[in-house]
């Protein structure tokens, strides 16, 4: 396939690379960029993309697929397919499916059902076998299989014993420890624990459940060395926490869920299932903290943390619902447009949260635009404004709270493994 | 005079002259229940459903008594909520009932919102009979018409509600209630018992039982639940009860007028002595009496506005 973006602005921080050019990109490689001659249009599929971003492939570092287990929520492929649309060109996927990915055979199920597709997607496995916090998984099988990092999530890895253990023996690959952090004898309630908790009556879920954790993990980081990676960060002081370390040096990272980045829970005042989440929505207090560690780099990277559930799941009694919302079709333009637009990261800085940081803190190399190099591309209108609707979603599950919510900033196109979709349709 | 909303949900926003309405409303009513024939026609015709999730005997027979003293056909509809996973989802359930024609829903269950959620799935009028640790407004209701019963006026009346004030929706709906009528609110219980933010509420939290008794007009003693769940927010009832209970040496010790309430049922001995549970300054089965007339208020007001 021979496709031409033309008119569009090359953008990599990586690289430096600022400027407006065209590209040639033949059987998913760039074979050109800059003055194309007319021998290079020939036959070529053309996109004039007037001064929209080119940018390397975005990548989502925290989602849901739920395959195995729950192919009614969502599959490998409905997965991949949302995150094209979102503009996503790569996502590692959660181990908290049943079974869960704690062994090689699951890993290789996953990339195997991910074969041929647009999206890459990398399993991050079980830290401990069947996520239980007993006994260690198998790293070094499960990263020859295809894993890139290790995780409890849905839960924190259960004892600081087998967190050190995990760490130590993880160093080895140097590969991150991705961390829910929630101390399990505080965990269990339906939201955070402020005023808003107490006016409607739900059990509350204590910020301090998520410090405790994140405090725990960055002294088991600096004592063995390990490399923790703190997910879906949500509270002031974890992010407080996460500042200090980074200033020590210690190999600590840590990623915000565009809903903790914008929303508070005065939002569950309708208890709206799809306003539950764990860890829950926070107070403004937090969303600030947040926006800070956004800007002065203390948080890496922007991930969803998709998390499909059934419509019948999610339409119950909140105290009973499930956590979690999908993100992968919603991620971009919230960050577009409660970040961008809002002067509080720049376009660079959303590059490097939502493509460059997130491969870097797995191992996996950054899209390059250089001729020889594979075409792993996402292009971006900064401009277009849009309104959600969960009836066109890619994903099976539609628990979002952004339906009919107005955005600016999409993902016009993803271009990968010779494949590209562009406004949702897939280019032959 | 009508009131403004087609539910009654909680205490919260309620607005002070529909709080005035009911209570006024229930006067008339409470002299029904004195009559030899205790029934009027008001809501005949109307079907009411008792929808109650978690076991409730008192708070249900006042709602059912207050229901048939209107003439409305009153159904019960418990259901067991042993396990949440399995069976019927609360929407199909609510779905199957309205089907059969109802007016209104009395609802309790043991998870906060479900009254809201409710209204969202249903058209029927929505009384909450108490949902989770959120409220329980025609409890707040009851304790307001007997309290403004025994002094007089609410504006101005020093209210401490006493107590594990945290797991309690009947405090919930007291502060608000009260708060809307002008009362002066405090809790008191010990810290592990009292929300994080509840000042932010506008009401002052103590935990010291005599200041309480001092400062107080009108003492609202909650049950504390003796399973052990609830049992980790306190060492020991022993020691609630030497430091929290209301006994009758504590009451004379400060001498003064003081009037108790309690939502029943009560634990004697644990939050109120036995001599202060019979005493003559509690009006606890005032309370019970008054919960039927302030019941009725609430659904005639409710089922007579369409």
């Amino acid at each position: 396939m021979k496709i031409v973006l033309k008119n569009i602005i090359l953008f990599n921080p990586e690289q430096k690379l600022n400027k407006k050019s065209n590209l040639l990109i033949i059987d998913g490689v760039i074979n050109k960029i800059g003055n194309l001659s007319n021998d290079d249009l020939k036959n070529a599929r053309v996109f004039d993309l007037n001064d929209m971003y080119c940018v390397p492939g975005l990548f989502d570092m925290h989602v849901h697929l739920r395959e195995p287990g729950r192919e009614d929520e969502e599959t490998v492929t409905t997965g991949c397919n949302a995150a094209a649309s979102g503009g996503f060109t790569g996502v590692a996927c959660m181990p908290n499916t049943e079974p869960s990915i704690d062994s090689a055979e699951v890993v290789t199920l996953i990339k195997e059902r991910a074969k041929d597709h647009l999206v890459d997607v990398f399993p991050i496995a079980a830290a401990t076998v069947g996520r239980k916090g007993d006994v260690l998984s198998p790293m070094a099988e499960l990263i020859d299989a295809g894993a890139v990092g290790f995780s409890d999530d849905g839960v924190a890895i259960k004892t600081a014993r087998i967190l050190k253990t995990a760490l130590e023996y993880s160093k080895m690959f140097d590969v991150p420890i991705i961390e829910h952090c929630e101390d399990e004898t505080l965990a269990g309630g339906s939201m955070n624990e402020s005023i808003n908790s107490t006016k409607l009556g739900l059990p509350p879920l204590p910020s301090v459940a998520e410090d405790l954790i994140v405090a725990r993990d960055i002294m088991m980081a600096e004592y063995t060395g390990g490399r923790v990676h703190i997910a879906h960060i949500s509270t002031k002081k974890s992010v407080e926490l996460v500042r200090q370390a980074k200033a020590k040096g210690l190999k600590v990272t840590s990623e915000v869920t565009p809903h903790h980045f914008h929303m508070t829970d005065d939002l569950v005042s309708t208890y709206n299932t799809n306003t539950k989440m764990n860890p829950p929505l926070r107070t403004q207090k937090d969303v600030d903290a947040i926006i800070d560690a956004l800007k002065d780099g203390t948080i890496d990277c922007i991930a969803s943390d998709h998390a499909p559930h059934s419509l019948e799941e999610k339409e119950m009694e909140f105290e009973y619902a499930p956590n979690g919302i999908v993100g992968l079709e919603t991620q971009l333009g919230l960050a577009l447009t409660e970040l961008y637009h809002r002067n509080i990261l720049t376009i660079e800085q959303l590059v490097e949260k939502l493509s460059i940081n997130p491969r870097k803190i797995l191992n996996l190399s950054v899209p390059k635009f250089e001729v020889g190099e594979k075409a792993n591309i996402t292009i971006i209108d900064t401009e277009h404004v849009w309104s959600v609707d969960i009836k066109k979603f890619k994903s099976i599950s539609k628990n979002s709270p952004f339906h009919n919510r107005l955005l600016k900033g999409k993902a016009i196109a993803v271009i990968n493994n010779d494949k590209m979709l562009f406004n949702d349709e897939l280019i032959k | 005079m009508s009131l403004s909303g087609r539910h009654l949900l909680g205490m919260y926003n309620v607005p002070k002259n529909d709080i005035q309405l009911i209570l006024d409303t229930a006067i008339t009513f409470k002299e029904v229940l004195d009559r030899p024939i205790k029934r009027v026609p008001t809501l005949q015709g109307k079907t009411i459903v008792n929808l109650f999730y978690e076991n409730s005997t008192r708070t249900r027979i006042s709602f059912e008594l207050a229901e048939k003293r209107l003439s409305a056909d009153a159904l019960n509809f418990s259901v067991s909520t042993s396990s949440v996973s399995k069976g019927e989802s609360f929407k199909d359930t609510i779905k199957n009932i309205e089907a059969m024609k109802v007016d209104m829903i009395v609802v309790r269950h043991a998870a906060a919102g479900v009254p809201y959620y409710l209204t969202q799935i249903s058209d029927s009028n929505v009384i909450n009979a108490g949902d989770g640790i959120h409220e329980h407004p025609t409890q707040a209701l009851l304790d307001m018409y007997s309290i403004r019963e025994k002094l007089g006026k609410l504006e101005g009346i020093k209210v401490c509600i006493v107590g594990d004030i945290a797991h309690s929706r009947v405090a919930l709906s007291n502060i608000y209630g009260l708060k809307t009528m002008g009362a002066e609110v405090s809790v008191c219980g010990p810290s592990t018992m009292i929300p994080k933010f509840i000042e932010e509420l506008g009401v002052k939290a103590i935990h010291n039982i005599d200041e309480a008794i001092q400062e107080n007009d009108v003492l609202n003693i909650l049950r504390i639940q003796l399973e052990r769940k609830a049992r980790e927010y306190f060492p020991s009832i022993r020691e609630y009860q030497r430091y929290f209970g209301i006994t009758e040496a504590r009451l004379n010790k400060n001498g003064k007028d003081i009037l108790i309430l309690h939502p029943g049922p009560i634990n004697r001995g644990v939050e109120i002595s036995s001599e202060v549970a019979d005493g003559p300054y509690q009006i606890i089965l005032n309370q019970v009496t008054n919960g039927v007339a302030v019941r009725m208020a609430v659904l005639y007001l409710l089922g007579t506005q369409n």
